[in-house]
Parts: C-alpha cells; sequence; structure tokens
C-alpha cells in the first residue's frame, strides 16, 4: 500500500510542479540554516574528550587585588600565577597534574633548504600527554625524571615532523629551538581537536600546538609566555621577581579520579591558600574553582553568543518556512477535495486518505531535506569563509546528516498534518455532486 | 472601499489568512531584529582608529641564537627604513589598533589609588611613531629623541613624559586641561607628564569598553628577540613598499624571521571578521525569509484565484471592473498583512527584550518596526500583484461555463 501511496504521491506532486517547488524549496532553505547553525553550535560546544571530561579540573585560585575583583562578577583569574602552579605541582596531590603555558620560538632546521620560522607550541609537564591523550606517532613522552632534571627534551607535533623530517621517525634526532638544540623524543599523530580546549584562553580555536617541552626547561631559560599575561601590581624589576610576582600567566590541569578525590583536592586548595594567606598573598576571600572540561568550556563562552543568536534565528526561520509549507499543503489539499471525494466513494477510509497524503507530505519532506543537506553543505561552506578560524567546526559529520534527513521529513509531517487532517474530513456526498 | 465582503469571505478560509499573517507576523519581528544587529555591526565596523589605515603596514622580526643583539637589529633596521624611498615614516610599535593584543594598565591620579581613574593601552613607540601612526596631535608636542628610553623587560613603566588621547584627556582630567599635568602610571612617584594630546587613536581590543584610551609611552623595548615595526608609504604606494621592505629585512640579517607583513587594511578585516560574518549571514536570512514569505503569499493568492474564478467571472459579469477586482485581491492582502504586522510589532519588541536579557543587547529602536511595516505592505502588495492581476482577466463567461 506504501508504494501505492508513494506513487501517487509523485504524482500528485508531478501535477503542479510550482507549488510543489515552492514547497521544497522553502523546507530545504530552513532546513540548510537551520542544520548550518546547528552544526557549528553542536561542534563548537561539543565534548572533546567525553570519556574523562569529569575527571579533568581547571584549577582556579584568586589571587587577585583586595580592591577589585579579576572579573566584575567576582570570577576569579583565567590563570594561575608561577609560584602557585609550581607549588601545586610539587604538593602532587592529584592523580595527574600539568601546569602550562603557550610559547612561541623560532625553529632554525638542519636543512638550509628550509628557512627558518617562527612556531607556536607548548611548555608543560609530562603528565599532560596522559592527562590529554595524544596519540602518539613514534615515541613517548619524556618522564618525570626528565621534568626534574630541566631535560632539554621536546615532543613535536605531527605538521611540523612532516616539515622538517618528510614524515620520518625522528625521535633521537635534535631540533634547534632558538639556538638551543632538544632532544625529540616523540612525534604525535594528528591531533584533530575541534577547540584547543586545555588553553581557552588564549583562542579556543587557534591553531593546534606544533611542539612541546619540560615547563622546568623552558623556566631555566627565562621564557615568558607568549600568551595572555595580567598582573594587578606591578610585578617588580627582573626575572626573579616576574617568578614571585602575583602575575597570572599559566594554566594548571590536575585530573581527579573520583568523587572523593575531587573533594581531597578541594581542601587541599583552601588549606593551600589560607597557608599563602598568612604569609600576605591572596587578600581576596576564599574563590577557589576547581572546573571540570564542559565546565570551563561554558564558562570561557567557547560557544560564542553570535553562533547562538544565529541559531535562534535560523530556527524561528525554519518554523516561517513550515508555516509557508502548511498554507501551501492546505491550498493544494483543499484544491484535491474532488479527488478525495471520490476515492471515499469508492471505499477508501479516513485511515487510507490519512495515510496517502502524510505519504505525500513525507515525499516533500524527504525532497526538501535532501536539497537541504546539499544546501547546508553549502552553508558549511560559506561559514568557513567567514570565519577562518572555525575550520574545525563547520563540518558535516555522519550524525548530522541524518539530523537533517529526519528533521526535514519531522518538519514536513508535523505541516502535513494539519492539511491531511483536513483533508480526510472531506464528505464524499458534498465533492460528487456537480 | 468594499471591505465587509472581503472580511467575509476571508472568514471562510480562517486558516489560510492566520497561516499568511503568522508568516508575516514572525518575518517581522525577526527582520526588525536582525536588522538591528546588522546596524549595529556596522557601526562597530565603521569606527575610525584615527591612523592612517590606507598606507600603514606592520611586520614582526624576531632574532635567534645567542649573539642576537635586539637592541643593535632595531636601531639599523630602523635606519635602513626609513631611507628607503616612498617610506613616509618607519617607529617601532608593540601593538596597533586592533590587532587584538596589546599592553593596558591602569592610570590614576594618586600614589596608590585603590582603583585606577582610567584604563588605557600603552603604546610604547619613539619620536617618529606619532608620524608614523599618521596621528593628529592637537596639543602640546610631540616626543624628542633625547626622551626615548631603553626599557627593560619587568621594569616599572614610569617614563617622564607621556603623551594621550583626547578621550584619555577628558576621562583624567574632565576640566580640558590635561596638558601640562602629571599622572601615575605605577602605584608610586616618579610621576608621568602629559606632554601632547592626539585627536584619537583605538586600543588593540575592538571590543574594549573605553576604545579611544591610548598612551604613546617614549620606550625602546629591546628585549625578547621580538619587534614590530610600523610603515608608513607614501599614498598609493605600500604594496609596492611591502615587497621592497621584505625582501630588504631579510638580506639585512639572517639571523632572524621576518613575519608576515600585513597591511593595516588587513588587521581591521581580520579584527571585524566575526561581526562582518554576523552581518552576512543575518542578512542571508532576511534575504531568505522575505523571499519565503513573498512566495508564501504568491502561492496562496494564486490558490485563492483558482478557487474563486468562478466567483470573479460572476462579479465580472455583475459589472466589476477588471480594476475592481485587482483592487479586492490587493485589499484583501493588505487586511492580512496588516493583521500579520499588529502581531508582529509586538512579537519584535518581545524578541528584542528577550535578547536584551540574554544577550544585554541594547533595545531596539521604536522606528524600526514602522519601517518593517512599510517594508512588508510592500512585499505583500508586490506578491500579490501578479496572482491578482491573473484574477482580473478572469472573463465573464466563466460565470456561465460549468466546470
Amino acid at each position: 500500500m506504501f508504494a501505492y501511496y508513494l506513487q501517487l504521491g509523485l504524482r500528485s506532486l508531478r501535477r503542479n510542479p510550482i507549488l510543489t517547488a515552492l514547497m521544497v524549496a522553502g523546507i530545504a532553505l530552513g532546513i540548510a540554516a537551520s542544520m548550518t547553525t546547528l552544526t557549528v553550535l553542536h561542534l563548537m560546544g561539543s565534548n572533546p574528550i567525553p570519556w574523562k571530561s569529569d575527571k579533568l579540573h581547571y584549577v582556579q585560585l584568586d589571587n587577585w587585588s583586595g580592591d577589585q575583583p579579576y572579573y566584575d562578577d567576582g570570577r576569579p583569574p583565567d590563570q594561575v600565577t608561577y609560584q602557585d602552579a609550581v607549588a601545586l605541582m610539587k604538593a602532587g596531590k592529584a592523580d595527574k597534574q600539568a601546569a602550562m603555558f603557550k610559547l612561541s620560538l623560532p625553529v632554525q632546521p638542519e636543512n638550509k633548504d628550509l628557512k627558518p620560522f617562527q612556531a607556536l607550541g607548548r611548555v608543560t609537564y609530562s603528565d599532560f600527554f596522559a592527562m590529554f591523550e595524544p596519540r602518539f606517532r613514534y615515541g613517548a613522552p619524556w618522564n618525570h625524571d626528565q621534568d626534574e632534571g630541566h631535560a632539554r627534551v621536546v615532543v613535536l607535533g605531527n605538521d611540523i615532523n612532516e616539515k622538517l623530517f618528510g614524515g620520518q621517525d625522528s625521535t633521537g634526532r635534535s631540533v634547534r629551538l632558538n639556538g638551543i638544540d632538544y632532544t625529540i623524543v616523540g612525534v604525535l599523530d594528528k591531533w584533530n581537536l575541534r577547540s584547543r580546549y586545555y588553553d581557552l584562553t588564549n583562542g579556543a580555536f587557534a591553531d593546534p600546538d606544533e611542539f612541546f617541552m619540560p615547563f622546568t626547561t623552558a623556566i631555566d631559560l627565562k621564557q615568558r609566555s607568549t600568551g595572555n599575561n595580567s598582573c594587578w601590581k606591578s610585578s617588580g624589576d627582573g626575572w626573579d621577581a616576574y617568578l614571585a610576582s602575583d602575575c597570572v600567566w599559566m594554566q594548571m590541569w590536575v585530573q581527579l579520579d573520583s568523587p572523593a578525590r575531587l573533594a581531597e583536592y578541594k581542601s587541599f586548595l583552601d588549606s593551600y591558600v589560607n597557608e599563602q594567606k598568612k604569609l600576605g598573598r591572596f587578600p581576596r576571600p576564599l574563590n577557589n574553582r576547581l572546573l571540570d572540561v564542559t565546565e570551563w568550556m561554558k564558562d570561557q563562552k567557547v560557544v560564542s553568543r553570535d553562533m547562538e543568536v544565529q541559531t535562534g534565528l535560523a530556527f524561528a526561520f525554519l518554523v516561517v518556512c513550515l508555516v509557508n509549507t502548511i498554507g501551501l499543503l492546505l491550498a493544494k489539499f483543499t484544491r484535491k477535495s474532488g479527488e478525495i471525494g471520490l476515492r471515499r466513494a469508492l471505499g477508501a477510509s479516513r485511515r487510507d486518505v490519512f495515510t496517502q497524503f502524510l505519504v505525500e507530505s513525507g515525499v516533500v519532506g524527504l525532497t526538501g531535506g535532501v536539497l537541504g543537506l546539499m544546501l547546508t553543505g553549502l552553508g558549511l561552506l560559506a561559514v568557513r569563509a567567514l570565519y577562518s578560524e572555525y575550520k574545525t567546526v563547520a563540518s558535516l559529520d555522519w550524525a548530522m546528516v541524518a539530523t537533517t534527513i529526519v528533521l526535514a521529513v519531522v518538519s514536513a509531517l508535523l505541516a502535513g498534518l494539519y492539511p491531511t487532517w483536513r483533508a480526510c474530513r472531506v464528505q464524499p456526498a458534498a465533492q460528487l455532486k456537480v | 472601499m468594499e471591505i465587509r465582503p472581503i472580511l467575509s469571505a476571508l472568514m471562510r478560509s480562517k486558516v489560510s489568512m492566520i497561516l499568511i499573517g503568522l508568516q508575516v507576523a514572525l518575518t517581522l519581528a525577526i527582520v526588525c531584529n536582525a536588522l538591528f544587529i546588522i546596524g549595529q555591526r556596522l557601526d562597530l565596523m565603521n569606527r575610525p582608529s584615527g591612523m592612517n589605515e590606507a598606507d600603514t603596514f606592520l611586520f614582526g622580526s624576531s632574532g635567534f641564537g645567542q649573539g642576537y643583539d635586539a637592541r643593535a637589529v632595531m636601531k639599523s633596521d630602523l635606519a635602513l627604513l626609513r631611507q628607503i624611498p616612498g617610506i613616509v615614516d618607519a617607529a617601532p610599535a608593540n601593538s596597533v589598533p586592533m590587532s587584538g593584543g596589546g599592553w593596558s594598565s591602569g592610570i590614576s591620579l594618586q600614589p596608590r589609588q585603590k582603583t585606577s581613574t582610567a584604563d588605557s593601552t600603552f603604546y610604547m613607540v619613539d619620536d617618529h611613531g606619532l608620524n608614523t601612526f599618521g596621528v593628529k596631535l592637537i596639543a602640546g608636542r610631540n616626543f624628542t629623541p633625547a626622551e626615548i628610553e631603553d626599557h627593560d623587560q619587568g621594569a616599572r613603566v614610569q617614563p617622564p613624559v607621556i603623551i594621550v588621547t583626547k578621550a584619555l584627556a577628558d576621562k583624567l582630567f574632565p576640566n580640558g586641561d590635561a596638558l601640562g599635568k602629571q599622572v601615575y602610571l605605577d602605584e608610586d612617584e616618579p610621576r608621568s607628564t602629559i606632554i601632547g594630546i592626539v585627536e584619537k587613536t583605538q586600543e588593540p581590543w575592538t571590543d574594549s569598553a573605553d576604545i579611544e584610551h591610548a598612551t604613546f609611552i617614549p620606550y625602546f623595548l629591546p628585549y625578547g628577540n621580538y619587534t614590530r615595526y610600523l610603515v608608513r608609504t607614501e599614498p598609493g604606494r605600500r604594496d609596492e613598499i611591502m615587497k621592497t621592505v621584505e625582501q630588504k629585512m631579510a638580506e639585512a640579517n639572517p639571523s632572524r624571521i621576518i613575519g608576515k607583513l600585513r597591511s593595516m587594511e588587513q588587521v581591521r578585516h581580520e579584527a571585524y571578521a566575526n561581526d562582518r560574518a554576523m552581518a552576512i549571514i543575518l542578512g542571508a536570512v532576511i534575504l531568505a525569509l522575505l523571499a519565503v514569505t513573498a512566495l508564501g503569499i504568491v502561492g496562496m493568492a494564486s490558490f485563492w484565484v483558482a478557487q474563486r474564478t468562478r466567483q470573479i467571472g460572476t462579479r465580472r459579469a455583475l459589472g466589476a471592473t477588471r480594476f475592481d477586482i485587482l483592487r479586492y485581491f490587493q485589499t484583501e492582502n493588505f487586511i492580512i498583512t496588516t493583521m500579520g504586522l499588529v502581531v508582529g510589532g509586538i512579537l519584535s519588541y518581545a524578541l528584542s527584550l528577550w535578547l536584551m536579557q540574554q544577550y544585554q543587547s541594547p533595545r531596539l529602536p521604536w522606528y524600526y518596526v514602522p519601517i518593517g511595516f512599510l517594508c512588508l505592505w510592500a512585499l505583500g502588495q508586490v506578491a500579490v500583484l501578479g496572482p491578482a492581476l491573473r484574477a482580473s482577466r478572469v472573463p465573464p463567461a466563466v460565470a456561465t461555463r460549468n466546470v
């Protein structure tokens, strides 16, 4: 029966090509607009590490001025100071912990055909790799001893390894950064992070890190962060004064494997800050936070307001398109009253008529969905052209393709419901009179 | 005008009427608010930076290796740049307007003031800074070469003399007598004397609340091996000179990397990329929405014309002119649109209120809705014209034909 209704539906749609085109185009446009914005919104906010996002916590301590909070709404600073990061690393109270900051360094390739270039990397501890789980193509992370020993070692990203060593296993070889040779201990696989969630202070959609080196090594070499640095009072003259200052310029993550460990760590942080208060630091009231990955992404508004507004408007637009489709279907089905009357007189039940017309609406939805999917592809291309940094979040995946088609068919069926209901209330007798 | 028969006809197809009305209402609400957002973004994008943007470009130089003497390289780079024909002036600049990164700090009138009087960005430049930026000095004087100091990394920022923007001067000294006054850039003595006031310069952050609070500081920053240079060329020669500079800089010193040269126009383009994208996307939604609504009206009106062919014929046979028929459908559309617009007007303000609460956006100015009314009335009339003309061409003889 379904095949027959499908055939009827298709024939009926072909009979009014303009009306059909209007309905299909309306649904396709509405679906494309909403799916384009929804895809970007969904991927922007998607959990980058779902299997352990509730175990990774971002440490925030409020070491800001007694006269003025860091944020007007009282939230603590986004980053921590050198002295606190090192104290927390030394205490080692979490299951895993990594302080880190962003660093840009000149790379001097051995190969003289390559010009020196600037690379953006990350200075951190060996636990970073166990916490954020990038896959290694060659080698392995450096170890705790190398952290302690200020070792001149480096882990390279996949792209820079391609560039410098043609993608070969470069572990054991060395790379010169700013005049100093580092031994390569590992090379990462391509790490396709949608958002660089471990450092949201310096741009969630920034390019991936090209190298990683031990924290202690970089501090030895007096490397300041290339990222954000905020101070509420002058740091004083010189490197040692800077390290001892209340300027915040590092990110600190801890892994806590159970809620009990989280509670323990919270109380440890509180006692740490209270100790510091005795030394005259931390003039503000106790205001430590340990947000997990998704909470931290929400706090830092990784999903931009513009995207939310666009998605809202796109769905409002879809509603308009559906209202439009309801009107057009109503017009179409009303014109077919005669045909309905005939079918009813020949013995079709209301249920049959209902199914027949719902199938017709479904066909409109399906066609609109397929067309909408193509338009969504175009829409995402446009988003990528307009927002250069959204490359990673403006692409369709299978889940989104399926959502698009389902959304289109469901929308069209919903839109078809009222006109169909009206159609099957047609009285056969009234229509057969001439 | 024969409103009553139109109304009674409409009452017989209530649902269709409500659907069109609803569509018009939603369209009005979305279009008004989206247009308002677009307007806000365009206003942001059109704010002048106070700089000469057309003829300036910037680039970074990062040296590497132990023997790199940043200070010497900086001096020789500047000398080299300034003698290239076609270059009006060149200066070191830690940052520029709209670049998104820079130095910001509080400025106070008292030592150890609890909260500073104003926040400002600091542009570390030499005596060529103002000329290279292309900003207009409206009071006082420029820095002299003798006033340029080397600043050590991490050292306090306490220059004897500074130049500020008019907006900052007025914020610090509302009586307009900032010139010659002293302020604290750090907590304690020594203070800095305001020796000049420039008309306008923006901070590097386009979302800054006090975007015109900028301070020029006569400092060389010869550390970190990284220097940024700003270059201003003669009008129209920027692109050609950018190529020359890239080549000469690379030749002058092999142990460094010359970053990508970017014109100020490019900096502006990138700084407002998100606002431009928002405006374009909302613009596209508005166009699509208007198109769908117009096509919806065309579809519905065509259906009504087809459904009423017999009545139209009868009316024509009874003496109605073509113009009467045309006017009938136009009036009908006007009534439906107006009902939709009334609802849409309320929806527009409701949506604006919601946006205000959710995103702290400003209130929709009152005149958007009346203008929206005019536009959608016009849209409705244009959309209905085709079907209405077709209706007016229905011959009276149709009335007598059977089926």
